[in-house]
């Protein structure tokens, strides 16, 4: 693999990145998912809002600053959505960066609130599914995909991961039964987590014998495009406890966008190159991790994901894999909630799902998936296939309140 | 490949769908290269790096001057796959279809239609696709003899094999070249236009000896006669080759009355007219009409479409009209995904360029170009060493062109 490139050089950050002291999450929100819906974006949203509101105790007004992501809120951003839901928030970000949303519009909340620009701030991510929603999505996806890849076949993200999923079976021998036991111990976790759409449990014949999508990729190497949303507050601690809010702590986080530009296929993302200043600033090392989620849009990001943050070196994803469980009570519990690849993937909400589950298990709500004893947790989030690999790539650390 | 069975004629012949046309302004310069059969990537004027996908600054020293050069193409097959779904008509009615993704030599790694018979070591290019746009082909690094028979290859060609051919003037030469070529290429039928057919012209007895032709009474200047032409053949012609052409010297004051510039227009303009009226319409209604559907439309322009020759003055201006009215022909075909082939030949070395200094193209030569271009899908042909001369002059100084031209 070629070495880092220069003009991402890591340093010794001096003076070191200021801690998220005194900053939290609560109140992790889901949208029950639908197949189709017939509602607009601004519908989800809403009800995800209403649900923060609902489950803190907070009146509209309370709530001084919000993030939105979504794709299909179109032709309106975050700014229309506030007279949409008639809100007046002083601080205000759209954050359109597709699975790394979540993580990314945490980090924005996180110092909005630890500077006083706001005091509580609402992280929503939805999106509707109507029947022809996806495909009008990819054809307009990105100047990029629209030149270079959607005239190719019209694929979508399943093309485009089938590439790096060949790439990687053939670099380092993972086969489908790799990949399989991801997707069916995911399964397994899904079937305790009452919104995932999928509620059959699968095994690793029925994984192995599906339909090919897109060679190497079969049918439950794909996410279901589906409408929903999840949401979350990012407070100060203080009023979190005034509220009588279960809530975690933020330890640290990292994002990069466009890393390994010159890597010929993507074999890496961003974590690679920043996951010593992820674990140095939250003090903390890969074995200490009580879960992981990560962004499972196909299970070979999961295992790219998994070498990049540190719990096996590259290549070794198989080896990984073939050595673990995943399961919520199994040896190294992965995406507890059964993840995109059983839940569904709502568009933008895709990425906001790892972070509510991680609050859920760190506030012990996470009920009949609870992993034990859990007090740390890492959410990792990856965006935007702009044209042959995702773009966007965060991570955060999350504590349990009294770790 | 097999010969096509015969269609079952109560069965619906399926409408033409196109792959997706759209793409930004700056990624058309991939287009204008493939209408030339080139493959032109962008690069940095001051750093020299490759861009791919195209774009408005240099990825690595953000310069904005960016120039459509020509690339080898050469590269390395990095991964491919087979789609077994799409989100598209177009090609969920053609699965599974085959992708690769291609580190190429220049640099960029380009996503790419794939050949069925290729290795690790690919060659890639541009090609115009059944919407008329851009896209990129890789193929084996060396070329077979049946490469061309590729089912995914065959949407992006338009090649004669197999298909049925009308050629509009089976009298010149250059039209018997052309019965010729289209043979060796295997076309099925070939239908040849002789405008006067109590006539029987040098060359006759050879024609009619090739198998595949049949000859068919066609004046182009005679509205009738094209549309009773049309009524028995137009549902079944895959390709039109309109080389008819009405050539005399001088310019303005060379000659006295309209009568010959009457005569050339009624031929190389109006008679292009009349033949896409009536050919037009069915061809549109079966570009989609299995392996060997309409796929092209072929004008015989000339280069003195582009700028006029004052010494053959008229002829010039009979053939910028055409040229005019075969882009409008054009943008009428797209939605069928029937290509309009235009060839711009220099003079050809015929009676009516007699006077004209060498080089001349010769007529084999100039079937042998038009036949290539259906081959390689090329959409734009300029054939022979004047006719590029021309182009690149007149491509870098339109005005500098007409001023060399009327000394």
């Amino acid at each position: 693999m070629p070495p880092i490139p220069s003009t991402c050089v890591k340093e010794k950050r001096e003076p070191p990145r200021k801690a998220y002291d005194g900053v939290v999450l609560a109140v992790p929100v889901t949208v029950p998912y639908v197949r189709y819906s017939i509602r607009a974006a601004h519908w989800w949203l809403a009800r995800a809002f209403s649900e923060l509101l609902k489950q803190s105790g907070l009146q509209k007004g309370h709530v001084d600053g919000l993030t939105v992501s979504s794709f299909t809120l179109a032709p309106d951003t975050a700014i229309g959505l506030t007279q949409h839901l008639g809100l007046s928030p002083r601080w205000l970000d759209h954050v359109p960066l597709g699975g790394a949303s979540a993580v990314v519009a945490l980090r924005r909340a996180a110092r909005a609130v630890q500077a006083g620009d706001a005091e509580v701030v609402a992280c929503i991510g939805g999106d509707t599914n109507h029947v022809d929603s996806f495909r009008l999505t990819l054809a307009n996806f990105s100047q990029f995909a629209r030149d270079a890849v959607y005239p190719y076949g019209a694929g979508g993200p399943n093309a485009s991961f089938a590439f790096l999923t060949a790439h990687y079976m053939r670099q380092h021998g993972a086969k489908r039964e790799d990949f399989g036991k991801l997707c069916v111990a995911q399964r397994a976790n899904a079937l305790k987590f009452p919104h995932a759409l999928f509620k059959k449990p699968l095994s690793l014949e029925e994984y192995l014998a599906a339909r090919p999508i897109a060679e190497p990729l079969h049918l439950f190497d794909c996410v279901m495009p589906c409408a929903g949303a999840d949401a979350f507050l990012v407070l100060s601690e203080k009023r979190a406890k005034s509220l009588k809010l279960p809530y975690t702590h933020l330890r640290g986080t990292i994002e990069r966008h466009n890393a390994f530009a010159s890597d010929s296929v993507q074999m890496r993302a961003g974590w690679a190159l920043d996951r010593d200043d992820l674990y140095g600033q939250a003090g903390v090392e890969p074995k200490d991790l009580d879960f992981v989620q990560t962004y499972d849009d196909y299970p070979v990001i999961s295992l790219m994901q998994l070498e990049d943050l540190g719990f096996c070196a590259k290549g070794e994803g198989p080896g990984f894999v073939r050595k673990h469980s995943f399961t919520w009570d199994g040896s190294f519990p992965l995406n507890t909630s059964g993840g995109q690849l059983s839940v569904g993937q709502a568009g933008a909400a895709g990425g906001f799902l790892a972070m509510v589950e991680a609050i859920r298990q760190l506030t012990g709500e996470a009920k009949g998936r609870q992993v034990k004893d859990a007090k740390l947790g890492l959410v990792s989030g990856f965006g935007m296939i702009n044209y042959d690999r995702g773009l966007g790539s965060g991570a955060a650390i999350l504590a349990a309140a009294k770790a | 490949m097999l010969r096509q069975k015969r269609k079952n004629p109560v069965l619906r012949t399926r409408l033409p769908t196109l792959p997706p046309a759209a793409r930004s302004r700056v990624a058309l310069g991939l287009t204008a290269a493939a209408a030339l059969g080139r493959f032109e990537l962008q690069q940095c004027r001051e750093c020299a790096t490759v861009q791919y996908p195209p774009r408005e600054a240099c990825q690595k020293c953000l310069s904005t001057l960016l120039d459509w050069k020509t690339q080898s193409g050469a590269g390395e097959l990095l991964a491919q796959t087979v789609l077994h779904h799409s989100n598209d008509l177009f090609f969920r009615e053609r699965l599974p279809w085959r992708l690769g993704l291609v580190k190429l030599d220049c640099g960029p790694t380009v996503v790419a239609h794939l050949h069925e018979a290729v290795s690790r070591k690919v060659r890639v290019k541009a090609m115009l696709d059944r919407a008329g746009q851009a896209v990129i082909a890789a193929l084996p690094d060396k070329e077979t003899h049946d490469m061309a028979d590729d089912r995914q290859l065959r949407e992006f060609t338009c090649d004669p094999k197999h298909r049925k051919v009308l050629v509009t003037d089976g009298k010149t030469t250059l039209g018997q070249a052309l019965v010729r070529a289209l043979a060796d290429s295997q076309a099925e039928l070939i239908w040849v236009g002789h405008a006067e057919p109590w006539k029987k012209f040098a060359g006759f007895d050879e024609l009619q000896k090739i198998p595949q032709v049949t000859l068919v009474p066609l004046d182009v200047t005679d509205s009738k006669n094209v549309r009773e032409v049309a009524a028995e053949i137009a549902g079944k012609v895959d390709i039109v080759v309109n080389n008819a052409e009405y050539h005399r010297g001088f310019g303005i004051s060379g000659r006295q009355g309209v009568e010959t510039a009457r005569a050339e227009m009624d031929v190389n303009y109006f008679g292009l007219l009349r033949l896409a009226q009536e050919f037009g319409p069915a061809m549109r209604s079966r570009g989609a009409d299995g392996n060997a559907s309409a796929v092209a439309w072929v004008n015989l322009l000339s280069i003195y479409a582009l700028a006029n020759f004052p010494p053959h003055g008229t002829f010039s201006a009979s053939k910028a009209a055409a040229h005019s009215l075969a882009q409008c022909l054009r943008a009428e075909m797209r939605p069928a995904g029937v290509r309009v082939v235009n060839v711009f030949p220099g003079p050809i070395d015929d009676e009516w360029n007699q006077l004209l200094p060498p080089p001349k193209v010769t007529a084999a030569a100039l079937a042998k170009a038009i036949v290539g271009a259906l081959r390689d899908g090329i959409e734009d042909v300029y054939p022979g060493d004047v006719a590029q001369e021309w182009l690149a002059r007149w491509r870098d100084n339109p005005k500098a062109l007409e001023r060399e031209l009327s000394a």
